[in-house]
């Protein structure tokens, strides 16, 4: 009995799942769109904010309750205020940075111009300045998921569920519902699908001669395959300044999930840049490679820096082949800031054209934190999450001047991408994820102290 | 991740520390979340690498005595959530009407400040500590005999009952007239 009635429920699904899916792909492949996704994050915005109104007035209420808390009212009325990096506790008085050495905002004058002599008190800078970087660092605080301004209804987010009303509570229930047994199989169907078609194609693209017409067929192909997946995770991209896309050179953008590829390729075909990989990405990458230059290194060839600037150099010295798209940082970062560029894609000599991405993150969180979970289990997160919204900035060419090297250059660009995707633009390496700091760095504020000190 | 912890952080425990130390239940909340976040481990305790992880206090020329105080605190190699919120409530600001007990007073920031000279926790700065604090804060910039210099000389001006040693009571009289409070104190947020 059950097992008939599953069976017809499952019949009657078919047809309108198979048209639906039908439809996305014809949708897909002209790149064109009803405007059902713009609808559906419209939707969830008034769903967040009457969400946010029922915090509002649940924690109103518990605050009345407990009065013990006015002690600390007079203390400090100014609102907690977002640098780009949600919500924070104190206020940093004192930074300290390997190339800039020391600096204290509550003292106005640049303490290089300071001249005295050593005071017993001298180390309270440091105790201060240390205890703060304890409390809220610049760097770590990058490398874990950007703190929300209010729930956006999923449970793994940093406010977790809990019990505020009825109400909300069956919000969340539908939303679970709707996210895990309607968008979720809908979602693998298309990324399954889009991966498919992709190997596929691209195989029998393979086998065209070089030429005009495989270049534009297998152009076409890329499009067509990457806006499938990128609807297997309901991204909504906008994409700002599309006249200054890359035709040629290499193509540099902030980092912050694989899922950057898609969003990027969604509009532009690009070379890809990367190291050979093993399993499913590994035949992603072959099939890829099959049908235009990609540039794959093995692990042996990354170390070699001579050899990766020589191979970038001879593809974008070819103008029939595709721009490049690089992720300079690295690694991926948590979409608040820019972090250090590699100089390595700067010392080509090209056109370089930067990319600004900068993700909604009220829809779900896009970052990667690839030391506390898998691939697979980051794809799944997305695609489990309300949808991916971002916007993708197109910035004017940039190239290198004269006088200026790689490390300058590298850092030029990187503010303009900071500036643009309204990022904070941090000097620190990104590898700091893994990596410890350099014993040398200590040398910058040691040596800005001592300068301040009078020595007889 | 730090939310789901924070959800293990007991209404009765946030009670004693805002108790002891005068932070705000929120702060109290959001700076449990930064405890988990530098607990790489995932058991409740920070060791010394989890505090030298952030970069910013790894450059800090007296980053090592910073986190240093922190186990003061404690008498293993580990400093739990409350121990942690002891040494940050040092760094409160001072406010006119509050409390005695809190652990924000002016002896209690200079006291923190003195411990970061004191190497041997006798309670004594001595010619050899001070040198070598002097030598962790400039590094290879200022040559030994200036240091020796410069070392001799603070010592003789606050060392009263010459017995060529600071101790907290001469250290707390040449610090008579600095803004500890402003210098030892961060702006907490609500």
């Amino acid at each position: 009995m059950g097992e008939q009635l599953f069976i017809t429920l499952l019949s009657l699904c078919f047809a309108p799942v198979v048209s639906v899916v039908i439809l996305v792909l014809v949708l897909a492949s002209l790149g064109k769109s009803l405007g059902i996704r713009r609808r559906y994050v419209k939707l969830l915005l008034q769903v967040f904010e009457f969400g946010k109104e029922k915090i509002s007035t649940y924690n109103k209420n518990k605050q009345n309750g407990d009065d013990s808390d006015d002690e600390d009212a007079n203390e400090n009325t100014k609102k907690p205020c977002e640098n780009g990096n949600g919500l924070n506790v104190i206020e940093r008085d004192i930074s300290i940075s390997y190339s800039k050495g020391i600096r204290i905002q509550s003292i106005s004058t640049d303490i290089n111009d300071v001249k005295k002599k050593f005071d017993l008190s001298d180390i309270m800078y440091f105790a201060k300045c240390g205890v703060e970087t304890i409390i809220e660092d610049d760097v770590t605080q990058r490398f874990s998921a950007e703190e929300l301004p209010s729930w956006n209804l999923l449970s793994r987010t940093s406010y977790g569920y809990h019990y505020i009303s009825l109400r909300l509570t069956i919000i969340w229930g539908l939303g679970f519902l709707a996210r895990y047994f309607v968008l979720l199989p809908f979602r693998l169907i298309l990324a399954v699908l889009g991966i498919g078609w992709l190997i596929v194609c691209t195989a029998f693209i393979g086998y065209l001669p070089a030429g005009k017409f495989k270049r534009e067929l297998n152009q076409y192909v890329m499009l067509m395959c990457f806006r499938i997946l990128s609807r297997a995770c309901s991204a909504i991209v906008t994409f700002h300044n599309r006249e200054n896309k890359a035709k040629n050179g290499i193509c540099v953008a902030n980092h912050t999930s694989p899922i950057d590829v898609i969003v990027l390729s969604c509009d532009n075909c690009y070379a890809l840049v990367g190291q050979a990989q093993g399993g499913l990405l590994g035949v992603l990458q072959r099939a890829m490679g099959r049908a235009t230059a990609h540039i794959w290194f093995e692990r042996s060839e990354v170390k070699d820096r001579h050899l990766v600037t020589k191979r970038l150099k001879e593809h974008v010295d070819d103008l029939d082949k595709l721009p490049m798209l690089i992720f300079p940082e690295g690694t991926c970062i948590n979409n608040t800031s820019v972090m250090m560029f590699k100089k390595g894609s700067f010392e080509v000599g090209t056109t370089i054209y930067p990319v600004a991405v900068k993700y909604d993150h009220r829809f779900g969180d896009a970052f990667w934190n690839s030391s506390k979970q898998g691939m697979i289990q980051h794809l799944l997160n997305i695609m489990t999450s309300w949808a991916v919204v971002c916007d993708v900035w197109y910035l004017p060419p940039m190239s290198k001047l004269d006088g200026e090297d790689a490390v300058e250059f590298a850092n030029r660009v990187k503010s303009e991408i900071a500036r643009k995707g309204g990022l904070v633009d941090l000097e620190w390496d990104g590898q700091l994820k893994r990596a410890k700091v350099k014993d040398s760095w200590k040398e910058k504020p040691q040596e800005e102290y001592s300068k301040m000190l009078k020595v007889d | 991740m730090g939310a789901r912890s924070s959800m293990q952080l007991q209404e009765e425990e946030i009670n004693e520390i805002q108790r002891e130390t005068g932070f705000s239940q929120s702060q109290i909340v959001r700076l449990y979340s930064r405890f988990t976040s530098l607990d790489k481990s995932n058991n409740g305790f920070l060791s010394r690498e989890d505090f030298l992880r952030i970069p910013e206090l790894a450059i800090n020329p007296l980053g090592d005595r910073i986190v240093h105080a922190f186990f003061q605190e404690s008498n293993d190699d580990t400093v739990n959530f409350k121990q942690f919120m002891r040494v940050l409530a040092r760094f409160r600001p001072i406010k006119t009407n509050q409390d005695k007990n809190k652990m924000n007073t002016r002896e209690d920031k200079l006291r923190f400040a003195f411990k970061m000279y004191d190497l041997d926790g006798d309670d004594k700065i001595s010619k050899d500590e001070l040198l070598a604090v002097l030598h962790m804060m400039v590094g290879a910039n200022i040559s030994e005999e200036q240091l020796g210099s410069i070392a001799d000389r603070t010592i003789t001006e606050v060392d009263y009952n010459k017995d060529n040693q600071i101790s907290f009571e001469e250290f707390v009289k040449a610090m008579e007239k600095v803004d500890v409070e402003q210098k030892m104190s961060i702006r907490f947020l609500n």
